[in-house]
């Protein structure tokens, strides 16, 4: 078994960055701060990819079944509680994790890259840098962590890193309550995360995931079984593990903990593409997958990934027909492909919903690169100011075009691969998912052309060529390629749950309703979009109560304030500030008071006066007399 | 003088002691406190007389005593007015209370 | 009841009349009389117990000297034609109180103890004199001045030097008090 300790550099070394650049970035280093970031994340990827190949492909790797039990690397403990609980921190090295180790080091790049060019002339360049370590640091930890603590850790760094990023305009108001609304969403989630840590490693007596694994899965066992600990008729390891997911639901943006997620979108637009679509949202879906042999043991959470994931796919793609700014309409094309994933999860197809993570990785972050470049040529986010920019902008047009195949599952795009194996997987596990999974296929294909459409037809060509940089072609060129030969990587031979490979081939004739119903979606947008027209007005109008109402994205925003403002405030914020302003520092008050007093009455004793201090002289004698002669004798 | 018990001789002495704390407490004329302290003294005195005599009639200390104690008195009475001459200087009063600047 | 006892008597109640009348005394030149026939009344009391020098040493240091000296002070420092201040009631009464209990007290401690007097007559040391044995005859002036600057066992000579010592410091420390410093003339 070759050696895996270098692993423990590839976190490291973008958290050195982190800190070098945090603290003398922004005196000495303004201008080299892109590049020492970027070869920070250079070296980290080499390591990840070494480690990849060494996993997979090398020399003495490890068998397919070999691989279905990860094992634990640099192991180092640190706060014990007691024999059994004790906080570690440990890799685990396994085929999910190397593959996104690979998979994040590497879009980090791709976007440390891009924002070499994208974000020059920035003031706060080096904070920038500084604050994109931070978050490649916690992804790395998280993904590599075989500690089920060490993941909350890494969890909550990588919030914080998220709230640092997208608030990185600080100046605008928009930008600072989008932060901390995406923060407060995913730490109220992390509150069912941590509740649900607890659950599970009291059950299981420990907190390293491969035991908590191995003990809880122990045929006979039957924890999931309500004769075991419960609560309300339910098993304690089935909640710890519904918890575990709401924790996962908030991050990963599934309904209804999704409103953070557009929001997020006022940050840099290289952090959306690298936080927001192809790294940090999948952390929900790669803790599911963490977890998996747990929740395929118990079918009742699994039912709930399972809706959650079809509901949130429905749900956004509904929303991202309507939505006018380019960036929310990818941000909804992102909640709507995870809830693919995890839909894909709660239908045992593991495999396939890590083949689509790795694919949509690539080719969601081409799109939001590409919208950066479109951003900054047109200078507005709105679809309405685009039109015609197939000319100027020739190579953002070819790399769009490729990504918007690969969403919609057009093959031999990647997309199509990845697509059709979760299609086959729900199809197995339930027929209601299966078409809803297929109706959501042909709207992603309709909006995501709409998008293409609308930006580089429906107007006249106009405009001077579009100058791109060469730092920011290069990441669009490498993800492009990605995202079109990414689909030939045989997923079903590198990695499994159980250890035999997949079988049943995509080329099937259950491939065909997908594809046909994308190539509908295409021909409707082209329909619509292509020339300039009121024919989308006109359809809008004839559906007018139901557009406006996925226009507003379902009012589920305005519940959530109407319920915070009215309710949480009002009922509970105020009385407790009330009660603190009051009661508890009115306690302290009247302590303070109580003693001056008691203290401004004492002190009339030392008045200066000679006769006053021989009548206390006296009297103490006195005292002192009685008390030895009559009372100590 | 073998008619009256000692301590009748004591109780006279401790009376006048009393008599002296009572003008140190409530006589504000530093003077007046003066003389206060002199009475008590002077009971300290008979004390240790009236010891001698009736307890140890074949020794002198009590002698001894009275008479040192005689003259420290007259040397703290020269002392006493020395700084109360000082005292009316400054605060141009001879009130005990005037001089009260040590407080809080 | 003897003669003596009577007198007794009768000084006492001199003494503690004079005294309290130089404690509550409203003017100050008659507090520091009535302080003066209080030390008077002192001094026949020393005469009724045979102590005639300390009896004389009072009358001079006392009466003639510590007395004398409080009136030239208050001569100096105000006009003695005034009154004084009444104290406050409220004092009056906690003094008076306290005064009152300590007496009781010790008026207690001073009934329950049972005073012996030394019985061995001449115990060691010099007891030169002319009437050994007998109560008051130790106590002649030639006596006393022998034992007072004896080195012997019962001699008074070290406390006899320091308090010279102290007299001696106290005059300087008078005249140092006191003493106005002039402003430089030029």
């Amino acid at each position: 078994m070759p050696n895996y300790a270098y692993i423990a550099l590839i976190p490291l070394l973008p958290l050195a960055g982190f800190v070098v650049l945090g603290l003398f970035g922004r005196r000495y280093l303004q201008r080299f701060s892109g590049v020492i970031g970027t070869a920070v994340v250079f070296v980290s990827t080499g390591l990840a990819l070494w480690a990849a190949y060494q996993y997979f492909f090398g020399t003495g790797s490890t068998s397919l079944a070999l691989r279905s039990h990860p094992f634990i690397m640099l192991k180092a403990n640190w706060l014990p509680f007691s024999p059994h609980l004790s906080i570690d921190l440990s890799a685990i090295i396994d085929p999910i994790s190397v593959m996104m180790i690979a998979v994040v080091s590497l879009v980090s790049l791709m976007v440390h890259i891009f924002s070499l060019g994208y974000m020059k002339g920035e003031e706060r360049f080096a904070t920038y840098y500084a604050f994109l370590g931070l978050f490649a640091f916690s992804m790395l930890g998280l993904v590599l962590s075989g500690n089920l603590f060490e993941t909350y850790i890494f969890w909550e760094l990588v919030g914080c890193s998220s709230f640092l990023l997208i608030g990185y305009y600080y100046d605008r108001p928009t930008a600072v309550a989008a932060a901390k609304k995406a923060f407060i969403v995913t730490r109220f989630a992390d509150l069912g995360f941590l509740i649900g840590i607890l659950i599970l490693s009291f059950q299981a007596e420990t907190l390293d995931i491969r035991t908590l694994v191995q003990r809880l899965t122990e045929p006979g066992l039957q924890l999931t079984s309500i004769t075991g600990a419960s609560f309300l008729g339910i098993s304690a390891v089935s909640w710890g593990l519904s918890l575990v997911f709401i924790g996962g639901a908030g991050k990963s943006a599934m309904f209804p903990l999704h409103i953070w997620l557009p929001d997020a979108m006022e940050g840099p637009t290289p952090v959306s593409a690298l936080i927001h679509a192809a790294t940090m949202v999948v952390a929900g879906v790669y803790l599911v997958a963490r977890l998996f042999v747990l929740y395929g043991a118990d079918p009742g959470v699994l039912h709930i990934v399972l809706y959650v994931g079809a509901i949130s796919a429905l749900l956004a793609a509904v929303i991202a027909c309507t939505q006018t700014d380019i960036k929310r309409v990818l941000a909804y094309s992102t909640m709507s492909q995870i809830g693919y994933m995890m839909f894909a999860l709660g239908s045992l197809g593991y495999t396939a919903s890590m083949f689509h993570l790795f694919t949509h990785a690539f080719f969601k972050a081409l799109l939001f690169l590409c919208a950066g470049v479109i951003i900054h040529q047109v200078h507005s986010n709105e679809m309405q100011r685009m039109g015609g920019l197939r000319k100027t902008m020739p190579l953002t047009h070819a790399c769009f075009l490729v990504a918007c195949l690969a969403i919609s599952g057009i093959p031999p795009f990647s997309g199509f691969f990845s697509k059709e194996e979760i299609l086959l997987a729900a199809y197995r596990a339930n027929k209601l998912v299966y078409f809803i999974g297929l109706f959501t296929s042909g709207l992603t294909a309709f909006y995501m052309f709409r998008l293409y459409f609308s930006i580089f037809w429906n107007k006249p060509p106009e405009g001077h060529p579009h100058k791109i940089l060469l730092v920011e072609s290069i990441p669009l060129v490498i993800l492009a390629l990605g995202a079109t030969f990414a689909g030939f990587i045989p997923f079903s031979r590198l990695m499994n749950p159980d250890g035999a490979p997949e079988v049943g081939s995509v080329f099937s004739s259950m491939a065909i309703a997908p594809v046909a119903l994308a190539l509908l979606g295409i021909g409707i947008a082209a329909y619509l979009y292509r020339k300039e027209s009121d024919r989308p007005a006109k359809l809008a109008s004839a559906a007018r109560g139901f557009y406006t109402f996925a226009y507003h994205k379902f009012y589920i925003d305005e519940v959530y304030l109407f319920v915070t403002k009215k309710i949480i405030f009002n009922l509970i914020g105020r009385p407790a500030a009330w009660i603190d302003r009051n009661i508890v520092d009115g306690l302290m008050n009247l302590i303070a008071t109580v003693t001056a007093r008691i203290s401004a009455g004492i002190k009339g004793f030392q008045s200066g006066k000679v006769q006053d201090y021989v009548l206390y002289f006296f009297a103490g004698i006195a005292g002192l007399a009685v008390l030895f002669i009559y009372i100590y004798t | 003088m073998s008619q009256v018990p000692l301590s009748h001789i004591l109780i006279v002495s401790t009376a006048l002691f009393f008599i002296g704390m009572y003008g140190l407490f409530t006589r504000r004329n530093m003077i007046t406190m003066l003389i206060s302290v002199e009475l008590i003294l002077n009971s300290v005195n008979i004390n240790f007389i009236a010891f001698n005599k009736y307890l140890y009639p074949d020794r002198l200390d009590g002698v001894f005593f009275t008479l040192f104690i005689i003259a420290i008195a007259a040397a703290e009475a020269a002392v006493a007015i020395a700084i109360f001459i000082n005292l009316y200087r400054n605060f141009h009063s001879i009130d005990v209370e005037a001089a009260d600047e040590l407080k809080f | 009841m003897s003669a003596s006892a009577v007198v007794f008597y009768m000084l006492a109640f001199f003494i503690l009349a004079t005294g309290l009348l130089a404690v509550t005394s409203r003017k100050i030149f008659r507090s520091a009389i009535w302080l003066l026939f209080s030390l008077t009344g002192i001094a026949g009391l020393y005469f009724w117990l045979q102590m005639e020098f300390i009896a004389a040493v009072q009358i001079v240091v006392y009466v003639g000297g510590i007395v004398v000296l409080i009136i030239f002070s208050i001569f100096l420092s105000q006009q003695s034609g005034k009154d004084l201040p009444v104290p406050v009631r409220g004092r009056q009464v906690v003094s008076a109180l306290l005064v009152c209990a300590g007496f009781v007290l010790t008026c207690l401690l001073v009934g329950h103890y049972a005073f012996r007097p030394a019985g061995q007559p001449s115990g060691g040391g010099i007891g030169v004199g002319t009437g050994e044995g007998d109560m008051g005859g130790n106590a002649s002036v030639g006596n006393i001045g022998a034992q007072l600057l004896s080195t012997s066992e019962h001699g008074y000579v070290l406390p006899f030097e320091v308090v010279s010592i102290l007299l001696l410091a106290a005059m300087i420390g008078c005249i140092a008090i006191s003493i106005k410093i002039k402003p430089e003339d030029k």
